[in-house]
C-alpha cells in the first residue's frame, strides 16, 4: 500500500449523515471497492444499481461493517466507524439492516425477533418492547403473524418482519441489501410498498436493488456502481431517461428493453 | 434362579452409576459448551487452548485420564476435592476425569451444531447491535444446541457406559460391583447378564427420549 490516507479535516454539513471518503476494499486480488466517496443527507434516500459483483452490497455492508475495509473513512452521524467491540455495537443498534436473505432468527417467534434488539441492547422494559414490536408489525401489515416462527411466513412477510425489526432499532438510516431479490415476483410489491411508505415518512434510506420501478418513484438519487466504482449519480428521472456514461448506458438498455 | 442376587446391593451401585453419569454430564456440558465458544471466539489464544485441549484430551484413553485423577492429583499431589473420605474422594476424582474427557466431544458435538447455523443469523444479531457474547448466547448457541441434541445423546450414552471406568480407582459403581460377584458366586452369564440389562435400561430410554426432543426442538429453516 504505498498511498498515504491525506487527513481529511473539513467538517461535513449538518445534514450529511454517512460519509464515505475514499474507501477501498479488496477480496484477495479483487479490487471491489475502488476510492468510493459517497455522502448521503439525513432523510435522503439513496439507490444504488449496477451489474452483479459490482460491489453494492459490500459498498452497504461496509457502511454498518459486517465488511471491513482497507483504507478509507466512513463515518456515521459525524462519527467515524469505531473498531470491532462495543462502540461499534452501538452504532450498529443506529443503522438498521435488511438482507437479502431475511435472516430472521429462526429459533424466536416474529414477535420475539422485533423485541429482542429492543430489550438486549436498548433495555427496554418487556411490556414496552412488546407494544412497540406489534405497533411496528401492524404497520408493515404482519399483525396477525406474530406468534408464528419464521419458517411459517412468506418470503413478502418475512422480509416485512425483518424491515419491522430494524425499525425497532429506532435507526438513523435503514440500509436494504437486495431486499427484493429472494422473493417470489408477486410478493414484490408488498415489500416495496412498505418502503416506500418509509421513503415518505423521510427515512434515510441506502438501498441495493435492481428494482427500477422503486428507484424511480422513490429514491431521491441514483448511484450507478460498475466494477467496484461510483459510475454515475444523478436524479431518478436524468439518470433513466439520460444517462451519462456509457456503462450507464449499456447496463440500463440491457435491462429496460424487454 | 436369582438367588446369586442375595447379598449384593444392585440399587445402591446402579444408584452410584446415575450419580457419576448425571454430574459428569452436566459438567461437561458446560465445560464443553465454554470449549466451544473459545473454539469459535476472536481470541486467537483461546481459540488455539480450546483446539489443543479437544485434540490433547479426546486422544487419551479414558482409563489413563481417571488412573492420572487417583495416582498424579491425589496421591501424588494430594488433591483430594474437599473430602477427607476416601471413597468421597475418588468419587469426585472421578466425576473431575469424565468431565475433563466427556467435555471434549461435547465441545465437538457442539461445534458441528454451529457450523449448521446460517452466518446470515450472526450478522443480522450483530446488524441490531448485540455484542459477541449476546450473538453467541442468545442466537447462535441456542439454534446449535437444537440441532445436535442426537450426538449429544450419544456422548450422554457413551458417558454412562464410561462410568464403569472409575471401578479402576475403586468408586463402588456397577461394574466394581459386578467384578466383585463375578469373583464370589458361580452364573457368570446370568451376571453378566443382569449388569448388561441394567446399563440398557440406563441407556435405551436416554436415547428414545432425547430422540423425541431432538425432532421436537429442532428449528425449522
Amino acid at each position: 500500500m504505498t498511498e498515504v490516507s491525506v487527513t481529511k479535516d473539513a467538517v461535513p454539513a449538518a445534514d450529511d449523515l454517512v460519509v464515505l471518503k475514499n474507501v477501498n476494499k479488496h477480496f484477495g486480488a479483487l479490487h471491489v471497492l475502488q476510492d468510493i466517496d459517497l455522502t448521503i443527507a439525513r432523510g435522503e434516500v439513496v439507490v444504488v444499481i449496477g451489474p452483479s459483483g459490482s460491489g453494492k452490497s459490500t459498498l452497504c455492508r461496509a457502511i454498518n461493517r459486517l465488511e471491513m475495509i482497507d483504507s478509507g473513512d466512513i463515518s456515521i452521524d459525524g462519527k467515524p466507524l469505531p473498531e470491532e467491540g462495543k462502540e461499534l455495537a452501538r452504532l450498529r443498534a443506529d443503522v438498521g439492516m435488511v438482507f437479502q436473505s431475511f435472516n430472521l432468527f429462526a429459533h424466536k417467534t416474529v414477535l420475539e425477533n422485533v423485541m429482542l434488539g429492543q430489550l438486549k441492547v436498548r433495555k427496554a422494559d418487556k411490556k414496552a418492547a412488546g407494544e412497540k414490536a406489534r405497533g411496528l408489525l401492524d404497520r408493515v401489515g404482519v399483525a396477525t403473524q406474530a406468534d408464528k416462527y419464521p419458517a411459517q411466513l412468506s418470503g413478502g412477510q418475512q422480509q416485512r418482519v425483518a424491515i419491522a425489526r430494524a425499525l425497532a432499532m429506532d435507526p438513523k438510516v435503514m440500509l436494504f441489501d437486495e431486499p427484493t431479490s429472494a422473493l417470489d415476483p408477486e410478493m414484490i410489491n408488498e415489500v416495496l410498498e412498505v418502503m416506500q411508505q418509509l421513503a415518505r415518512d423521510g427515512m434515510t434510506m441506502v438501498v441495493v436493488t435492481h428494482e427500477m420501478g422503486f428507484a424511480r418513484s422513490a429514491a431521491n438519487r441514483v448511484v450507478f456502481m460498475a466494477d467496484g466504482r461510483i459510475v454515475e449519480e444523478a436524479v431518478p428521472d436524468q439518470f433513466f431517461s439520460n444517462p451519462r456514461s456509457d456503462r450507464a448506458k449499456d447496463f440500463l438498455s440491457k435491462i429496460l428493453h424487454h | 434362579m436369582f438367588d446369586f442376587l442375595e447379598g449384593y446391593d444392585l440399587w445402591e451401585a446402579f444408584w452410584t452409576t446415575v450419580q457419576l453419569t448425571v454430574l459428569s454430564a452436566v459438567g461437561s456440558l458446560i465445560w464443553g459448551t465454554m470449549l466451544a465458544a473459545m473454539r469459535v471466539g476472536p481470541v486467537p489464544l483461546m481459540r488455539g487452548f480450546g483446539t489443543a485441549y479437544v485434540n490433547i484430551v479426546r486422544n487419551i484413553p479414558l482409563t489413563v485420564i481417571i488412573l492420572f485423577a487417583s495416582l498424579g492429583l491425589n496421591q501424588t499431589l494430594g488433591i483430594s476435592l474437599g473430602s477427607d473420605q476416601v471413597d468421597t474422594t475418588n468419587f469426585r476424582l472421578a466425576v473431575l476425569g469424565l468431565i475433563v474427557y466427556t467435555s471434549a466431544f461435547v465441545c465437538e458435538a457442539l461445534r458441528s451444531g454451529i457450523n449448521t447455523v446460517p452466518v446470515g443469523q450472526a450478522e443480522a444479531a450483530r446488524a441490531i447491535g448485540l455484542n459477541f457474547t449476546q450473538v453467541l448466547t442468545l442466537i447462535v448457541l441456542p439454534q446449535a444446541f437444537r440441532s445436535v441434541v442426537g450426538p449429544l445423546a450419544n456422548v450422554l450414552i457413551a458417558l454412562t457406559k464410561n462410568t464403569t471406568v472409575a471401578a479402576a480407582i475403586g468408586v463402588a459403581e456397577a461394574a466394581l460391583l459386578m467384578k466383585e460377584m463375578i469373583e464370589n458366586e458361580a452364573q457368570l452369564i446370568a451376571i453378566s447378564a443382569v449388569f448388561a440389562f441394567g446399563f440398557v435400561c440406563l441407556t435405551l430410554p436416554t436415547g428414545l427420549i432425547l430422540g423425541w426432543v431432538s425432532k421436537k426442538v429442532a428449528v425449522k429453516r
